[in-house]
């Protein structure tokens, strides 16, 4: 006690009046601080307790340092300093420096479980008062997964003050779950707790009312079984809407990958088999991208993506250039033998990848736009998932407008359909050749930068993608992009909403499968050309 | 009967092939048996295995251009049936190795009791019996193979369309084998063999012998395939290659011939992959790669579609060049090396190196007939 008030004097001393009134506070946080230098759990705890209870403005540091392991104390002195970050230490009470040498004896005070859980709650009811509504909502998330008792009476006065509706209505769900994980309580607050669990419904409120203390009363124990079922219905349906998301988002992942296929395939009969490696050298454009601007300017990271898509257009559009030109030119009407090249091809340009970047994963930043994720109901939607939809419908229907309303589109439709036809109304027929395959590749680029902020990038990157993207095209068949877009989705979806029941691998038989079947009745895909000259 | 088939496949080129099979058959046991370790013609025991990989890919090479030279279906998952039938026989030699495994367990695999399994899966009945490991060898793939052609040629899945439909039946395939509640050993595949019909898998003797029995498979499937390309059967497949619409119009059930030599096809990949898995010790679902199914084909495109040696010469050729090149210091660029291969033999040797040859005589003796007569040229067979 006399140590106490020796520091009291000194503080008040040091620093003027402008602390007296923090005086209060500053005695039981020293009092507490001061449990600390016991080096015993149960004293540990309780000066825990102590301190998370003196309101005063420091505690939360102190706290908070005890968490990290940052809080050191020395028995010879029975001081508790804080360790900053630069390993200077500071007086735990003051927050400041010590004077002088750090006396020798200075130790981490110790943590066990018991502790760090006491450590959470106590964090949760600390902060339940801060003035940032996303700190006071995470602390009501804490009580409410912790369920501590102590925790309520801060609660209490927290939602008394609580004026945004979302946090508020954290605070009371933390309220009801304390209030139904107690012994104590009566009936109809139990039942009102469970009203405002139901409406919650997610896991945790499952886990919580199927926990319920065993002496909890009959009418209680079968209002929290209705509960129950309402919100296991309720997450069935959140479970198939977010199928239904998983099974959009890798639609379009796919309809990225195969929309070039598709057009290389309708307009040539040409199978690129080096298909996949467009899009991982798109991938490593970003990643040369920002690599870049890492090293010039990282303030332009955030652009890093809009950067890197035309550069990635170009590169793939430019090696698609060259290998019609060089290679695929000489083999058409052959398509099986340039399968086999494009094969070839393919294994160079991995192994060309390999040795200039390495065998191994290399790291692609997400911008910030494209970091984070927001709820949706039940579901949780990703910003880099919603962009790649977005990203891919644009594509879609840019070359969708590119094909109807541009010259190159015509001439591209035209051979398409007929190519002596085509040839024979002074359509160059190579230069469109040439043309549509540097398209194909080069929105295979594009997809490449979509791909990169969600799959690793590796030269192992378009081996993933080229045997889905080849079933995409065969099912939607070739020759109309419609058939690519749905086709893509169809299988997207089909193929997340098979993976819970029969498993990933099981799913992909299955879609297999069924694509063999499908191809019995309509051997050239959902959205055939038809005609005499498609046969040949 | 018999005589009149076996005199009409066999032509000058034939026989000189299977005469030199055999001598080699003959001849590799002996000189790794025979000879002592200091001789110089001794041919050490790795080689011997090494030889019987390359038999056995030369089988599956054979398979590939049966359908592939002959009949114009080009299948990129030619690698499952060799695994399948791998597998069937991986089974028997596991269910040999008895309690000498690292659980000793009697009836269980190893990976079974490793996994907690309790009883052997129904599948697996019957695999310690010889006989019935060896129907499976052939029925699996050909079973397999069967069904799957029935859907794809009846609807008349043909071209790039069957290409990429085989290798997603490859891919499926090797995605279902890599789990472990498949019940094949997941991962890891089936290994640590101990013995076949009683003999030890490692020792020299068993091993010479199994080359010697992969080169006699060889013969054996290039005789079965010289029988049919050179009876009436062959000239319909041919003109199947050559005009599929063609010989439909002209009458002939082209699914009905194109099932049964794919279904054949599929039976010979499923007994190079049951010779190769003893001679090499290990099979695991990598075998189900969609590459190693498209780099089995650039053999028979290497050797020369449409020439059945050519198949056999182009497998041990590049599977050489590959031991040799991803050995030494020239590993990393053993895959420049196989793409160069895939686009300059797409390119500028059509025929592969059998077929170039013989394009090369056939021009000579044509100019020098031409020059005796107004002979009238055989077609060259379109691509």
């Amino acid at each position: 006690m006399l140590f106490s008030r020796a520091c009291l004097v000194a503080l008040v001393l040091a620093f003027g009046l402008a602390l007296g009134c923090a005086a209060a506070h500053a005695a039981t946080l020293q009092e507490g601080i001061a449990h600390f230098t016991a080096d015993d759990f149960d004293q540990t705890l309780a000066g825990l307790n102590e301190v998370a209870a003196s309101g005063s403005p420091r505690a939360l540091t102190v706290i908070r340092a005890l968490q990290d392991g940052n809080l050191m104390f020395s028995a010879e002195k029975k001081a508790v300093y804080i360790k900053t970050d630069s390993g200077k230490l500071v007086d735990a009470a003051t927050g400041q420096p010590i004077a002088g040498a750090p006396p020798a004896d200075v130790d981490n005070v110790r943590l066990n479980n018991r502790v760090r859980g006491a450590i959470d709650a106590a964090l949760g009811g600390l902060t339940l008062l801060a003035s940032d509504p996303a700190a006071r909502y995470d602390a009501a998330q804490a009580v409410f997964k912790s369920r501590r008792v102590s925790a309520l009476k801060a609660l209490e006065t927290a939602i008394g003050k609580e004026q945004d509706p979302r946090v508020k209505r954290a605070m009371l769900e933390a309220r009801a779950a304390i209030t139904l994980s107690s012994d104590k309580g009566s009936d109809p607050d139990k039942l009102a707790a469970i009203e405002i669990i139901r409406q919650r419904g997610d896991q945790d409120a499952l886990g919580l009312l199927s926990s319920l203390p065993a002496n909890t009363s009959a009418p209680v124990m079968k209002s929290a079984a209705a509960a129950i079922g309402a919100i296991k219905n309720r997450l069935a349906l959140w479970d198939a809407v977010q199928n239904a998301w998983y099974g959009i988002s890798l639609g379009s992942v796919l309809l990225l990958a195969a929309i070039g296929l598709a057009i290389t395939f309708g307009v040539m009969g040409v199978i690129n088999m080096a298909h996949g490696e467009m899009v991982m050298l798109g991938a490593y454009v970003t990643f040369v991208v920002q690599e870049a601007i890492r090293a010039n300017d990282p303030a332009l990271f955030d652009y890093s993506l809009a950067i890197a898509l035309p550069l990635a257009f170009i590169v793939a559009g430019c090696v698609g250039i060259v290998i019609e030109r060089t290679i695929i030119r000489f083999l058409y009407g052959r398509p099986l033998e340039t399968l086999l090249a494009t094969w070839g091809l393919s294994l160079i340009l991995q192994q060309a990848v390999r040795s200039a970047f390495g065998p191994n994963n290399r790291d692609v930043g997400n911008p910030s736009w494209m970091s984070g994720a927001f709820d949706l109901g039940g579901i949780t939607i990703t910003y880099n998932r919603l962009w790649i939809i977005c990203f891919a419908l644009a594509v879609f229907i840019a070359l969708l407008a590119l094909l109807r309303y541009t010259r190159f589109g015509l001439e591209m439709r035209a051979v398409t359909q007929n190519r002596p036809m085509a040839a024979s109304m002074g359509i160059r027929t190579s230069r469109v050749d040439a043309l549509t395959f540097g398209l194909g590749s080069g929105i295979a680029g594009m997809a490449g930068v979509a791909l990169s902020q969600i799959d690793n990038v590796s030269p192992n990157l378009g081996q993933g993608y080229i045997i889905d993207s080849f079933m995409v095209v065969v099912f939607g068949g070739v020759g109309n992009l419609w058939g690519t877009l749905v086709g893509s989705f169809v299988l997207g979806i089909a193929n997340k909403f098979l993976e819970p029941y029969a498993g990933a691998v099981l799913g992909k038989i299955a879609i297999l499968v069924f694509i063999i079947l499908f191809i019995q009745k309509r051997p050239r895909g959902m959205f055939a050309l038809k005609g005499r000259a498609i046969e040949a | 009967m018999t005589a009149h088939i076996l005199i009409r496949s066999l032509d000058r080129g034939a026989t000189l092939f299977l005469i030199a099979v055999a001598a080699i058959a003959i001849a590799v046991p002996v000189l790794n048996l025979a000879l002592p370790e200091s001789s110089a013609f001794h041919i050490p025991t790795y080689l011997v295995a090494l030889f019987g990989k390359y038999a056995c890919y030369a089988l599956l090479a054979l398979s590939i251009d049966l359908i592939w030279g002959y009949c114009g279906i080009l299948s990129l998952g030619h690698g499952a049936f060799f695994a399948l039938g791998g597998y069937a026989m991986g089974m028997y030699l596991m269910r040999q190795i008895g309690t000498r495994g690292v659980y000793a367990d009697p009836i269980l695999p190893d990976f079974m009791v490793f996994l907690n399994w309790k009883h052997l899966p129904v599948y697996w009945y019957g695999f310690e019996y010889f006989p019935y490991a060896a129907l499976m060898v052939l029925l699996v793939p050909g079973v397999l193979a069967f069904v799957f052609g029935w859907f794809a040629f009846r609807s008349r899945v043909t071209g790039v369309y069957l290409s990429i439909i085989t290798q997603a039946l490859t891919f499926a395939l090797m995605l279902g084998f890599f789990r472990n509640n498949f019940g094949f050993g997941g991962n890891n595949g089936l290994t640590d063999f101990k013995d076949i019909l009683g003999f030890n898998v490692q020792a020299e003797t068993t091993r010479a012998a199994l080359f010697s029995i992969s080169c006699v498979a060889i013969m054996l499937g290039f005789l079965l395939c010289r029988a049919i390309i050179t009876s009436k059967f062959g000239k319909v497949l041919i003109a199947i290659r050559d005009a599929e619409a063609r010989a439909r119009f002209l009458g002939y059930r082209v699914e009905s011939y194109k099932l049964f030599v794919f279904t054949l096809s599929a039976c010979m990949a499923g007994v190079a992959g049951a010779l190769y898995v003893p001679q090499v010790g290990i099979i695991n679902p990598s075998e189900f790669a969609p590459a190693n199914s498209i780099e089995a084909v650039i053999w028979v495109a290497v050797g020369g579609r449409g020439t059945l040696t050519g198949a056999v010469i182009g497998a041990v050729l590049v599977n050489y060049a590959k031991t040799y090149f991803t050995s030494g210091f020239l590993a990393p660029y053993w895959l420049f090396m196989l793409g160069a291969l895939f686009i300059l033999v797409t390119l500028l040797l059509p025929r592969g190196v059998v077929g170039t040859l013989r394009h090369w005589t056939a021009l000579r003796r044509d100019r020098a007939s031409a020059a005796a007569e107004d002979g009238v040229r055989e077609p060259m067979p379109a691509e």
